[in-house]
């Protein structure tokens, strides 16, 4: 027989966790395919909800900031394409945060009736938002072209920046969805992070009028990072990156993935006793 | 054969909450307990231990220090009474759930069937589930693509692979749920009682797909309640009570002695009525009170056909109190009485608690469940009764169809006749004994 021999000892961590979660990548596939699915088989006009939110948000945003509140664009970019540059990460994150933070919770019957590396759930929850993602890409780039703006070579930087906001998402994701499982105080933490979150991050404005002194504390929110890097990236050439803004973003990330990997693996196997 | 799962000194713990609302934990609860329990710490330290005596929660052992092995190839069925530890044993050897103390050892794939249709999603196809509950169950997406003929073959929906599943009858979910759970090719298959469901064909139709694959020599657990299921699938059998081996051994043995029940559990079931579900109470006078009720077959809560029957009343008398008559009911859906009466009259000289016992010998009754109608009052008949107390669907029993020496109920006196086919029918005559 080419058994492998599986051994379960109270209070220890399994040897095999990682193998198995390569093990279970097609489940990954599945559930992030089933939500993709579900998601566009219950809503009528299905994919439009993945362009009008942006593009509303966008024009909403353009109005307050750019024309009532007269805000300063960077360079010489319209505004629309500023807050749409800036839309992009933050929708993604504000989306992926919620699904993950309350992915363990809604699938909690195959939680407490089949084995498999948790893990994939709130990972495979994101999976949706990055489709969205990729839909309000296509808008943005309509949109750049309608302005006739042209990006230059730094467009090739965008997939750094998303992959911080997706490690953002992850781990902020992992540890809402650990702990919602215990609390479910935390149903109610996650909306009102999200929309304090647009005004803490620079979604209708530029970073550049955030006075100085404010600037470390401002900095701290890993999304600033993202948002600037975006815009850096999409933008154009008269923009300079603030590198230690986006390190500080980068470490904030991992600090928060790993602590949220950290307490996700511990709580993991109570999670089928208590939900 | 070599051993493939290897179960070492294994005990589970679940805490039970007792505080008012139940549910969740909240946020606050759980700072307040951390507060208590910086508090608490200088206790801990001289000795006493609080932790498991909190005041709101009890610990309860699901698994009780259990240690048993499991060969290869073996059919194992599992069998207890509610609460016993079946399905914990099985959370735990699917990795479910982590075991509180002890170490387990499993050689080879597992694949665990504790509900069917786990992860169904309502608004996909039939096709789309039948990939989506594969890949939750284990199975890659080859395995599956390779399977999928078979599996809608087996399930019978061709007809309706493309509909979502929320469409279907409860019939066609579960043996499109059953069908994907049945072509797992796993080392070691699980299976929780999930047969109770589907139509009578459907259901012999999956007991024997199980049976193939214990055939193949892969090693099989199976829990449930069917006896009849047990004994045709499994070789050996596992008897648990509470959280403990009770018995391992051939199914034969395993299945008498748990029908048998145990001497020591026989006189013990008498319980408060507070802790019985019941369907109905009503209260007309205090001066007489039913206690506890205990309905005790001669074998635990179960009955073999033609076998004995005991009822136990604790009774609370506030004095002393003439032509008392104790009525009861037998029905078998809890409205119908189908067999009932009352006792002749008696009296209590005194206050005090007294316990009256009904016999009921031969009891030919249909194999089913039962529940049980009591009342106490006075008058012996329909006309005259007048209740002091009475209680509806109180307590229940199985009656089994077998007779006490395991045979079954009936036996057919029967042969064949044969002729040459020239189209006369030939009446086979059977006689009942």
């Amino acid at each position: 027989m080419k058994s492998e021999t599986l051994i379960i000892e109270a209070g220890k961590t399994e040897r095999h966790y990682w193998r198995d979660l390569w093990r279970y990548r097609e489940l990954f596939y599945f559930l992030s395919w089933r939500d993709l699915l579900v998601r566009y088989k219950q809503t009528s006009i299905g994919i439009a909800w993945s362009i009008i939110r942006p593009v509303l948000t966008m024009v909403v945003f353009t109005m307050i900031f750019g024309r009532l509140a007269k805000m300063p664009t960077e360079g010489n970019a319209p505004y629309p394409i500023l807050v749409f540059a800036a839309m992009l990460p933050w929708q993604f994150f504000a989306n992926a945060f919620t699904e993950a933070g309350g992915s363990l919770v809604s699938n909690a019957s195959m939680i407490s009736k089949v084995y498999f590396p948790r893990l994939i759930i709130p990972a495979s929850s994101i999976i949706v938002s990055l489709v969205d993602f990729f839909i309000a890409c296509v808008v943005l780039a309509i949109i750049m072209f309608w302005y006739g703006y042209i990006p230059n070579i730094r467009i090739f930087a965008l997939p750094l920046f998303l992959l911080i906001a997706i490690l953002a998402a992850l781990g902020a994701g992992l540890w809402v969805a650990a702990l919602n499982v215990k609390y479910r105080d935390f149903r109610y933490v996650v909306p009102f992070v999200v929309q304090f979150g647009l005004y803490v991050s620079p979604v209708g404005f530029s970073s550049s009028i955030v006075p100085e002194k404010w600037r470390f504390l401002y900095s701290l929110n890993p999304m600033v990072g993202v948002i600037d890097g975006f815009r850096w990236a999409i933008l154009g050439a008269d923009l300079s990156l603030n590198v230690t803004e986006v390190v500080l973003s980068i470490v904030v990330v991992l600090v928060t993935l790993l602590t949220g990997l950290f307490y996700f693996r511990k709580t993991e196997k109570t999670f089928a006793d208590v939900i | 054969m070599p051993v493939v799962i290897k179960l070492e000194n294994v005990s589970k713990r679940y805490l039970i909450d007792h505080k008012q609302g139940g549910g969740y934990d909240t946020l606050r609860d759980s700072m307040a307990n951390k507060v208590r329990n910086i508090l608490d710490f200088p206790k801990k330290i001289f000795g006493t231990r609080s932790n498991g005596e909190d005041k709101n929660r009890e610990e309860f052992w699901a698994l009780d220090d259990l240690s048993l092995e499991i060969q290869q190839g073996d059919r194992v069925g599992i069998v207890g009474r509610n609460g016993a530890g079946k399905s914990t044993l099985l959370k735990v050897l699917s990795r479910i759930t982590e075991p509180t103390f002890g170490r387990v050892c499993i050689n080879g794939r597992v694949s665990s069937l504790l509900e069917v249709g786990t992860g169904f999603h309502p608004e996909l196809t039939g096709r789309e589930n039948i990939y989506l509950n594969g890949a939750i169950l284990g199975m890659s997406k080859a395995d599956i693509a390779r399977k999928f003929d078979e599996i809608v073959a087996f399930a019978e929906v061709e007809r309706f692979l493309d509909t979502p599943v929320k469409r279907y009858s409860s019939g066609m979910y579960v043996r499109l749920a059953f069908a994907v759970a049945a072509h797992l090719e796993p080392d070691i298959l699980i299976v929780d009682e999930v047969l109770a469901v589907g139509d009578a064909l459907f259901q012999k139709k999956c007991l024997g797909k199980i049976e193939d694959i214990g055939a193949e020599g892969r090693t099989v657990l199976f829990v449930s309640h069917n006896m009849a299921a047990i004994s045709r699938l499994t070789n050996n059998c596992v008897l648990l009570n509470r959280g403990k081996v009770e018995l391992f051994g051939a199914t034969d043995q395993v299945i008498q002695r748990y029908i048998g029940g145990d001497e020591r559990n026989i006189l013990s079931t008498r319980r408060p009525v507070e802790d019985i579900f019941y369907i109905k109470r009503w209260k007309f006078s205090d001066v007489v009170e039913i206690k506890e009720v205990g309905v005790i077959g001669e074998r635990g809560v179960d009955v073999m056909f033609d076998g004995e029957l005991t009822l136990e009343l604790l009774l609370s008398v506030k004095h002393a109190v003439d032509d008392l008559s104790i009525g009861f009911g037998i029905s078998p859906d809890g409205e119908f009485k189908i067999m009932g009466g009352f006792s002749s009259a008696f009296s209590f000289g005194e206050r005090g608690e007294y316990v009256c016992r009904l016999v009921i010998r031969g009891l030919n009754l249909a194999p089913a469940c039962y529940s049980l109608d009591l009342s106490i009052g006075t008058g012996t008949d329909v006309a005259s009764r007048k209740d002091y107390e009475a209680i509806q669907g109180v307590g229940s029993f199985h009656v089994l169809p077998y007779k006490k020496d395991f045979t079954p109920i009936g036996e057919w006196v029967h042969g064949w006749g044969m002729t040459i086919n020239t189209g006369a029918i030939v009446n086979v005559v059977q006689e009942c004994k």
